[in-house]
């Protein structure tokens, strides 16, 4: 340090030819993710909160089965049981859908990350990119493995599924995917409010407390209204069965919750272009 | 080369930079001064692209930031001290930078070694001090080894010897032939660093000058001179054609005659003279003196700023 500053610099004296590429950003952005703890720490919640929520609820089922009614047996669902945890995870993914952006701004990274590469969109792109992929895989992983863990805790007399059940496939890789599309839906809010204490106030709030706001409407138009819900987009996927009159099937409601990340996302981009850093 | 042309940012009612057009060339340390709060911060902001002029342009090369090919390796910019996310570690910081731009890892571990973070470059850098994130914000603004860096009041939080470094630092990339713009709100630092000085007031541009241009123009001489007779002195002088200031310790500061003629005057009267000095303004006197009418803040007293001197 005490020699001379720029001894150990050699000049580039040519750049190299085109320009910084997209797989460059999506590199970036994986480093990012994995490089501060926060990240860890959110996606080992989702993933112990969800599978123990999961075996819980089912080993819980199964000790008290021998008292439970003949009409609650009859409407028992082991598919949407066994993946009950997810409704934990979908609040620590989306946290850390929030974090990745807003972070990025309470600490200023933000200017570092946009003076080595200006062209915001693609930014978003390969966040979105990278923060979604891990949001599908821990997801996908805390569905499978508590259907899985559900149903051998689920065990005779108590009614359980395989995979082969009718809608079981769907509803375990449809209730991964769900939670990994809502995530980017709070990653869509955190793009647009950029703070993170609001942002995840606004999921949470989306999830939680809009469907009261909405169910104190008249019913004839509460009805119509709730189905657009992504908590019972979410119910609707989760469920092996129709979970409630007037809903979506499946995946239509999926398609809505994407519809809802990708428009809560690109009107962040162009704010974002808008704005300044 | 950096070029602004009328650069123009307002706030709603607040005129942060106003029509500011400079330009910084190769070759030289290039200081932008100007009192806290004058808009040299926005203005490299607005160059780097991160907030949209109100009106004119600013370039590199004659590029907007926004259309460089290799940003990182074209401009290097410190802008804000510790703008990192206090749970990473500096050498994460400059490896999820360096792969925006493809730029290889041992690049990264060059650098830290450069800046002397070497020890700490694992640990989160919450941690550090305010003068290891100037050195890491330094580092990564080596990162691609550009033509052109930015540095936005460097030394803030450095001890000596690190501010010591920075100006060698600085006056060596210039000597590689880059274009080096340093920001500083201390006319003293840049005295030490920069070739050419951009000054701003109020957004507004008060002058682009050589430093030795402003030393010349800065010695501005008054004579100082204490006498027991100073009423009558002043007088003497004054009809003589000097301008007379009394200070507060009743010495009289004397503009427009020379230690000789006062010497003669004060003789032929005849006055008892107790001191004859003659003075010259210093750097940071010249530079109060360019600014005082753009400085956005005052204090509640105007501090003294005789004596202070690079």
């Amino acid at each position: 340090m005490t020699n001379s500053p720029t001894a150990t610099l050699e000049r580039v004296s040519h750049l190299p030819s085109g320009h910084y590429r997209f797989v460059d950003l999506l590199r970036s952005e994986w480093t990012k993710l994995r490089t501060v703890r926060s990240s860890w720490w959110t996606l080992g919640v989702t993933v112990l909160l969800g599978i123990g929520i999961s075996a819980l609820v089912t080993a819980e089922t199964r000790a008290h089965w021998s008292s439970m009614g003949p009409g609650d047996k009859l409407s028992f669902d082991p598919v949407s049981t066994s993946l009950i945890g997810l409704f934990l995870c979908q609040f620590a993914i989306g946290t850390l859908g929030a974090l990745v952006v807003s972070a990025e701004y309470s600490t200023g990274t933000i200017r570092a990350t946009l003076s080595a590469a200006p062209r915001r969109p693609a930014v978003v792109v390969a966040k979105a990119t990278v923060y979604g992929v891990v949001a599908f895989v821990v997801s996908e992983f805390v569905s499978f493995a508590s259907f899985f863990l559900g149903q051998f805790l689920l065990s005779s007399p108590a009614r359980h599924a395989t995979l082969s059940s009718p809608g079981a496939l769907r509803a375990v890789f449809g209730g991964g995917l769900f939670v990994a599309v809502l995530g980017l839906v709070a990653f869509g809010i955190a793009t647009i409010i950029r703070h993170t204490a609001g942002s995840i106030i606004a999921f949470v709030g989306i999830l939680l407390v809009l469907p009261l706001i909405v169910q104190a409407l008249p019913s004839s138009l509460s009805l119509n209204i709730r189905r657009f819900l992504p908590d019972r987009i979410g119910i609707d996927i989760l469920s092996a069965t129709k979970a409630f009159p007037n809903a979506f099937s499946p995946w239509a409601g999926m398609l809505i919750l994407c519809l809802y990340a990708f428009v809560l996302i690109s009107v962040g981009t162009v704010l974002m272009v808008r704005r300044d850093a | 080369m950096i070029e602004a042309k009328g650069l123009t940012k307002h706030y709603g009612a607040k005129h942060a930079v106003e029509q500011l057009s400079f330009t910084v060339r190769p070759g030289a340390v290039t200081g932008f001064l100007g009192p806290n709060g004058s808009g040299k911060s926005t203005t490299m902001r607005m160059i780097m692209g991160l907030d949209t002029p109100t009106a004119g342009d600013a370039t590199i090369h004659g590029q907007h930031f926004h259309d460089l090919r290799w940003p990182l390796r074209e401009v290097g910019a410190l802008l804000e001290a510790k703008a990192i996310h206090p749970g990473r570690s500096a050498r994460a910081h400059l490896t999820m930078l360096a792969q925006t731009n493809h730029i290889p890892g041992s690049r990264v571990e060059t650098l830290i070694d450069m800046v002397g973070l070497t020890d700490v470059a694992s640990k989160r850098a919450g941690k550090f001090s305010l003068g290891m994130g100037q050195r890491l914000g330094i580092a990564a603004a080596l990162l691609g080894d550009p033509e052109t860096l930015l540095f936005d009041e460097p030394v803030n939080g450095l001890d000596p010897d690190g501010i010591r470094w920075v100006r060698n630092l600085l006056k060596g990339l210039a000597k590689e032939g880059r274009t080096v713009f340093v920001s500083s709100h201390l006319m003293s630092e840049m005295a030490l660093t920069a070739d050419e000085v951009v000054i701003i007031g109020k957004g507004k541009l008060i002058s682009q000058i050589s430093i030795d241009e402003l030393l010349a123009q800065s010695s501005e001489s008054f004579v100082r001179v204490r006498s027991p007779q100073g009423p009558a002195l002043k007088q003497a002088l004054e009809q003589m054609g000097a301008v007379v200031v009394v200070e507060d310790d009743g010495s009289l500061s004397v503009r427009g005659a020379n230690e000789v003629a006062i010497g003669e005057l004060a003789a032929s009267i005849p006055v008892v003279l107790h001191e004859l000095a003659p003075q010259t303004a210093s750097l940071e006197e010249a530079f109060m003196l360019l600014t005082e009418d753009s400085i956005e803040y005052h204090g509640s007293q105007a501090p003294d700023s005789k004596g202070v001197s690079s």
